[in-house]
């Protein structure tokens, strides 16, 4: 395929346009942020070289002075999560008690319908699938891939051949594996790996993300295979902050590989651990592009984050896709109580 | 910790970019020539346009789901008009229109004129009141340009909102006359001539029919077409009426038997699908492929609308004696007429300022009409289109069978749904009768899901 840039040039110019403005946008904060603070510190240099050029004793750091440092860096965040996210997060709560045109209040009636509907019920199991099976199985890929690497040769190829798939975005790791799954008539030539693999070992070419639940399974595989590399760099890193004297102490001790995984590795790497479990059960809770990119939810794939924009943006449903939403939310929550209780346990003990 | 080594650079910089987007901002400004058109707005070719003028330099946004080659096409249609009125029309094209037009109404950002495809849609807006009911001019100009049947599509309560625009036409049965002429194969013109000939290519060894419903987002909308376009055959209008505004439930009797007849020819694994492989292929087959195996004899009859002209490789010769034509999909009791399945898009108003307004008024106009179908590949339901203006064969053939006195035309079933079921289940439920499911649970599943 030919790309005439002359063709292209209005977007090219407005692509120029976003990058200045980026740049502008970007440049002015960093100025600000850097203005703000030296001056107010000049100032203060300022004044302290005048209290001691007269000889007077030098002025006290103000407490007041302090938080207003702090409000101005918090501000920016502060604002920017109000906007961004408890204003949305309180509409989307009332919107949910709402009907689709956001104009009646209807009371459960759309929470109901969530349990009630067959569709919506085998979404809500599709998530629960996809949150079980993708952090157990992207963890442990990673976790094992990275004891068996660690201190190997060419351990850092090894590790980056891993992690790759973690630098390509969730819909272009969907088409990829699009074209794995692709299926073509038994008269044609496959263009899909999996059915050329079927086919060379002499069976028939099968339309994999037709039948369910196995086409759940394949799409979960897309995501581990995304995810496993980010449990390896993080679990890898962990393995390799274990003091070395303590490693010592269990070889001289006579452990077994076997032993030296349950009792030294593991109880050493478990923060790291939890904290890669939890990352990917909420990055699994929020999986929307995989299924939009390769089967947009038909054959009974769907789950919540695409059927919420489904109902609340194709269907006009807003009461629906926000009921959905709150739902999604609500599933996070303990997710993030159970991560924060276990940072605030480890400052603890640390 | 400082960012900048010294404060002064970063002023520096910051400056410089400040000024470069000052800079930009006023490029762009200078190239509004809506000062410089003004000069030709008394000449003769401007006398069909004098009486939209009188709001030159003013803007007018459009927003819509035609894109690319097709939106090049429309910016062209009314360059005249700009010149002639300085009116500034912006179109902007999106993918995902439908389901970005409510989000940008809702936000704030509505455009000014919007081109939607689908009458729910119309009413959902109208219903909450972010469209504004035509005005006098353009319902006046529609009224004298449409059919009656056109302009009830974008009526909601009684108010008027706005011209179609575009059209197409959906039943039509694609072939390739060359093929048909090798074979000895005639053009069926009975449903019983139709299916006798699917049965002879059968026994020849070819699988007579190739489909595909695959269409990204709106996977299942041509299978709905298919649906529609039997229902019609086999029922009268008015049960295709009530239907579509559930005054009989989803799942009637009649509703099935009409998608067992379609049934007859998508399900049956002797019929599909030329080229592709069985009944399910149909599901992954993307709709813009799906008759590409009639120019390689794979198969030999694809229904498809007007618009699948555009699908064709290149190079493949679209005329009755051509590469590929179409049949119109015939009647089964043609005693009852000739029921025409079609679609088209509505031009609707966000806003009433008076710019916006002459905009819409012209948009419905045979000038506009006219303008657009000079450029090529372009109809609508338009009286005032000169059929002299419509080179591509196929769409001469959609025009005439629009203008016909004879058909009977109905607008696109699901488009006239609430989104939900029309965009919704209705296209779902067309995935999993393809993928295997049976008529009845999939009928029953869409009853419910519409309230």
């Amino acid at each position: 395929m030919n790309f005439d840039f002359a063709d292209q040039a209005p977007k090219m110019m407005m692509l120029l346009w976003g990058l200045v403005a980026f740049a502008v946008v970007v440049g002015g904060l960093l100025f600000v942020l850097d203005a703000v603070p030296s001056y107010f510190a000049r100032r203060r240099e300022a004044q302290v070289l005048a209290a001691y050029a007269s000889g007077g004793p030098s002025p006290r750091r103000t407490k007041p002075r302090e938080g207003f440092f702090a409000l101005f860096f918090l501000m920016p965040a502060v604002l920017l999560l109000l906007i961004g996210l408890v204003v949305p997060a309180l509409r989307t709560t009332l919107l949910s008690f709402m009907d689709g045109g956001s104009q009646n209040w209807v009371g459960l009636d759309n929470y109901r319908w969530m349990f009630a509907d067959d569709a919506i019920v085998r979404v809500l199991l599709n998530t629960l699938v996809w949150v079980t099976l993708v952090p157990l199985a992207a963890t442990a890929i990673g976790l094992i891939y990275a004891v068996l690497v660690d201190k190997a040769r060419m351990e850092a190829l090894a590790k980056s051949l891993i992690f790759m798939p973690m630098a390509i975005s969730f819909v272009g790791a969907s088409i990829i594996w699009r074209f794995v799954y692709a299926y073509r008539g038994e008269d044609q030539e496959q263009i899909g790996l999996l059915n050329q693999i079927v086919v060379s070992l002499g069976g028939e070419p099968r339309q994999w993300l037709l039948d369910s639940p196995l086409n759940t399974l394949l799409l979960i595989v897309i995501m581990v295979w995304i995810q496993a590399g980010f449990a390896m760099v993080v679990l890898s890193a962990a393995i390799k902050s274990i003091p070395a004297d303590i490693v010592e102490a269990a070889r001289l001790d006579g452990v077994t590989p076997w032993q030296m995984f349950w009792q030294i590795t593991m109880p050493s790497i478990r923060p790291a651990l939890i904290v890669v479990v939890v990352t990917i059960s909420i990055a699994t809770l929020k999986v929307f592009d995989i299924v939009r990119t390769t089967t947009n939810g038909n054959y009974d794939t769907s789950v919540i984050a695409n059927e919420m924009y489904n109902q609340a943006f194709r269907y006009g449903q807003n009461g629906q896709g926000s009921a959905l939403a709150v739902f999604l939310f609500l599933l996070v929550v303990p997710i993030v109580i159970f991560q924060i209780r276990n940072l605030r346990q480890q400052r603890r003990e640390g | 910790m400082a960012v900048f080594a010294r404060p002064r650079q970063a002023l520096a910089i910051a400056g410089v970019l400040g000024l470069a987007l000052g800079v930009g901002a006023c490029g762009t400004g200078s190239s509004d020539n809506s000062g410089t058109n003004n000069n030709n707005a008394d000449s003769a070719e401007c006398a069909p346009y004098e009486k939209y003028q009188g709001h030159s330099g003013k803007k007018v946004a459009i927003y819509s789901s035609i894109r690319d080659i097709e939106a090049d096409r429309l910016d062209q249609s009314w360059k005249q008009f700009e010149e002639c009125t300085g009116i500034d029309i912006s179109h902007e094209g999106a993918g995902d229109f439908e389901a970005q037009l409510p989000v940008r109404a809702d936000g704030g950002n509505a455009p000014d004129l919007a081109f939607i495809p689908q009458p729910g849609l119309i009413q959902r807006f109208a219903e909450r009141g972010q469209i504004k009911a035509a005005s006098a001019d353009t319902k006046a100009m529609a009224e004298e340009n449409y059919p009656a049947d056109w302009l009830k599509y974008s009526t909601v309560g009684g108010t008027f909102y706005g011209a179609p625009l575009g059209s197409n036409v959906k039943s039509f049965v694609w072939y390739s006359p060359k093929t048909f002429q090798e074979k000895g194969w005639s053009v069926p013109t009975t449903w019983e001539e139709m299916i006798k000939l699917s049965d002879t290519i059968a026994d020849s060894g070819t699988k007579p029919w190739c489909a595909g419903i695959e269409s990204g987002d709106a996977t299942g909308w041509p299978a709905t077409d298919w649906i529609e376009d039997v229902l019609l055959r086999t029922q009268t209008p008015e049960v295709y009426d009530q239907w579509t505004t559930h005054e009989i439930p989803f799942n009637d009797p009649r509703i099935a038997d009409a998608l067992d007849r379609a049934g007859t020819i998508l399900k049956n694994e002797k019929y599909v699908n030329g080229g592709y492989g069985g009944v399910r292929s149909i599901a992954t087959t993307s709709f813009q492929e799906g008759g590409i195996p009639i120019t390689s004899g794979k198969c030999a009859l694809h229904r498809q609308a007007s618009f699948y002209a555009n699908q064709w490789p290149e190079n493949t010769k679209v005329a009755e004696d051509g590469d590929v034509f179409a049949f119109y999909f015939p009647a089964i009791d043609p005693s009852r007429g000739k029921p025409v399945l079609g679609g088209g898009e509505f031009v609707v108003a966000f806003a009433d300022r008076p710019e916006v307004q002459a905009v819409q008024t012209y948009l419905a106009s045979g000038e506009h009409a006219n303008s657009r179908a000079k450029i090529g590949d372009w109809v609508s339901a338009n009286n005032k289109l000169d059929l002299a203006n419509v080179s591509n064969p196929i769409d001469k053939l959609s025009v005439e069978i629009l203008q016909d006195d004879s058909s009977v035309f109905r607008f696109d079933g699901s488009d006239l749904m609430p989104a939900a079921v029309g965009a919704g289940t209705f296209w779902k439920g067309m995935i999993d009768w393809i993928n295997g499911k049976d008529t009845a649970s999939v009928l029953q599943g869409i009853e419910s899901s519409w309230k």
